[in-house]
């Protein structure tokens, strides 16, 4: 061993405790016991539409998160700092979507919606109708809401949070308005609200299966499907389960990234 | 519409709206369980977590990060088919006939499995945030776990754990939501009834929405109070109060 990689074997070590290796043999024993005694015969028939719809539920949360993001910043500056006629709505908004559940906004918008735009002739006619007759648009639209009422809300204590002399210093170089917010105020506030969003981002990734009770074919839905036709209950939710720890662990990793490109000093 | 609107949610028969408060009810009937169970294994699951051998200490952890980075939706329908499969199997074991698990009883138990993962989390930041030398001196006063826990743990995290906790339940409020698609008549799936039956879809799902940001609104309140309570004697937080 040379001294450079002694760090990285003392940190195994110190992880690699013995009664984590016995936990984890019983871990392993536990995987092969289930894929030995469990049925798996059914993934090489759905192989197809479960990395479809992995897919999909990845698209809906990238889709989602980054235009919820671009909703919750104007949301964020107006509770912030922003008139009371602006600063108002904001805050209800915000209210309403954090106090109702999220799939009673869903299926107010997809059957509630659904329901009314077909009366309008002239909906009917334009071009987006093709769109509106599926159900992708209106979870899009609900989940995009969803997010960016509770990130409005974290946004607005990050940018509340931005030391005033930042910004005063900003104005007395004389910067525009404009300047300062893209410059000082808008990427030291979401330094802040880093550590929050990846929570955020979890949760937004743990709302996407609510889609799938109206008809988007996402990850949870093919695992529904596999269930309803070959009537094994454990196998497809407990990989489904998994899927979503990978997805969740790539999330954390990826914020962790993030995190990690801008140094911060602990206070 | 608009002419029939308080006719399709009055509360007697040819309205709704006796189905919704119905339907309210079951909601809180199950958020108030599973937030009382999942404060329950909070409190077990955080005195485990900081006091518990090395392996308590890794299993609770396995348990907390695996629930809280699974949809509620996937756990609600695992541990509503493995548990009932489960306690239907042990009573067989033991000569008993299957039973059919009470939906409500089910909701419960699953939601409270949830919780307590979160709440685990909770509880266990708050207790961190307690003096250390307050409990030294319990343990000095040769206090058993038991009694400290109740006379000075507990009392002395609860201001640390109220803010988290709160949100804790306003979470319970709107995760029962999620038992409509096992099937269960709470609020959500009623709503969802009334408006499949009449079409009148934005009346129900908005009324179900003002039902459910009332229960938010009046649980802030209260919140607001307890908070006030449990803080009594303390210094302000600094840039608190709003």
């Amino acid at each position: 061993m040379t001294a450079i990689s002694l760090p990285v074997s003392v940190r195994a070590r110190s992880w690699l405790k013995p009664h984590r290796i016995a936990l984890l043999a019983v871990a392993a024993g536990l995987v092969v016991t289930a894929a030995l005694t469990m049925r798996w015969d059914w993934l090489a028939r759905y192989w197809d539409l479960a990395l479809l719809g992995i897919w999909r539920t990845i698209w809906i949360l990238v889709v989602t998160t980054v235009l919820g993001f671009l909703l919750a910043v104007p949301l964020g500056l107006a509770q912030a700092a922003g008139p009371r006629y602006l600063a108002l709505p904001a805050r209800v908004f915000c209210t309403v979507i954090r106090g109702t559940p999220l799939l009673l906004q869903l299926w107010l918008l997809y059957y509630g919606l659904g329901a009314l735009f077909p009366q309008f002739p002239w909906i009917r006619q334009s071009e987006l109708w093709p769109y509106l007759r599926q159900a992708w648009p209106y979870a899009v639209l609900a989940l995009t809401l969803s997010y960016a009422g509770y990130e409005g809300e974290v946004m607005r204590g990050a940018f509340a949070g931005v030391p005033r002399g930042q910004l005063e210093a900003a104005r007395a170089f004389g910067m525009s308005r404009w300047k300062i917010f893209r410059r000082i105020w808008m990427p030291q506030a979401t330094h802040r609200a880093l550590p929050t969003l990846a929570g955020e981002t979890v949760l937004q990734l743990k709302a996407t299966p609510l889609v799938a009770t109206i008809t988007v074919i996402d990850v949870y839905a093919v695992a529904s499907k596999v269930r309803q036709e070959t009537f094994i209950t454990y196998e497809p939710l407990l990989l489904l389960a998994l899927v979503y720890l990978t997805i969740t662990g790539i999330i954390v990793f990826l914020f962790r990234r993030l995190e990690a490109r801008i140094p911060s000093r602990l206070g | 519409m608009q002419s029939g609107l308080f006719e399709l949610l009055s509360p007697n028969p040819p309205g709704w709206g006796g189905n919704l408060l119905r339907g309210l009810a079951n909601s809180l009937l199950i958020a108030v369980g599973a937030f009382g169970l999942g404060n329950l294994i909070g409190i077990a699951g955080a005195w485990g977590k900081l006091y518990g051998g090395p392996i308590v200490r890794d299993l609770l952890e396995t348990y907390t990060t695996v629930v809280r980075a699974v949809p509620e939706l996937v756990l609600i329908l695992l541990l509503y088919y493995a548990g009932t499969d489960l306690i239907g199997r042990l009573l067989e074991a033991f000569g008993y006939q299957r039973i059919d698990i009470n939906g409500l009883v089910a909701g419960i138990g699953v939601l409270g499995v949830v919780q307590g993962a979160y709440s685990t989390e909770v509880l266990r930041g708050a207790i961190l945030a307690v003096p250390q030398g307050q409990i030294e001196a319990a343990r000095a006063f040769g206090m058993s776990p038991c009694l400290m826990l109740r006379r000075i743990t507990l009392p002395a995290m609860l201001p640390f754990a109220i803010p988290g906790l709160a949100n804790l339940w306003l979470i319970a409020t709107k995760d029962t939501a999620l038992l409509a698609i096992v099937g269960f008549n709470e609020l959500t799936q009623e709503t969802r009834q009334a408006a499949g039956a009449t079409k009148a879809y934005f009346t129900f799902f908005i009324a179900a929405g003002v039902l459910y940001l009332a229960v938010s609104l009046v649980s802030n309140v209260f919140i607001g109070r307890i908070e006030r309570w449990a803080r009594r004697g303390m210094p302000a937080v600094a840039g608190g109060g709003r």
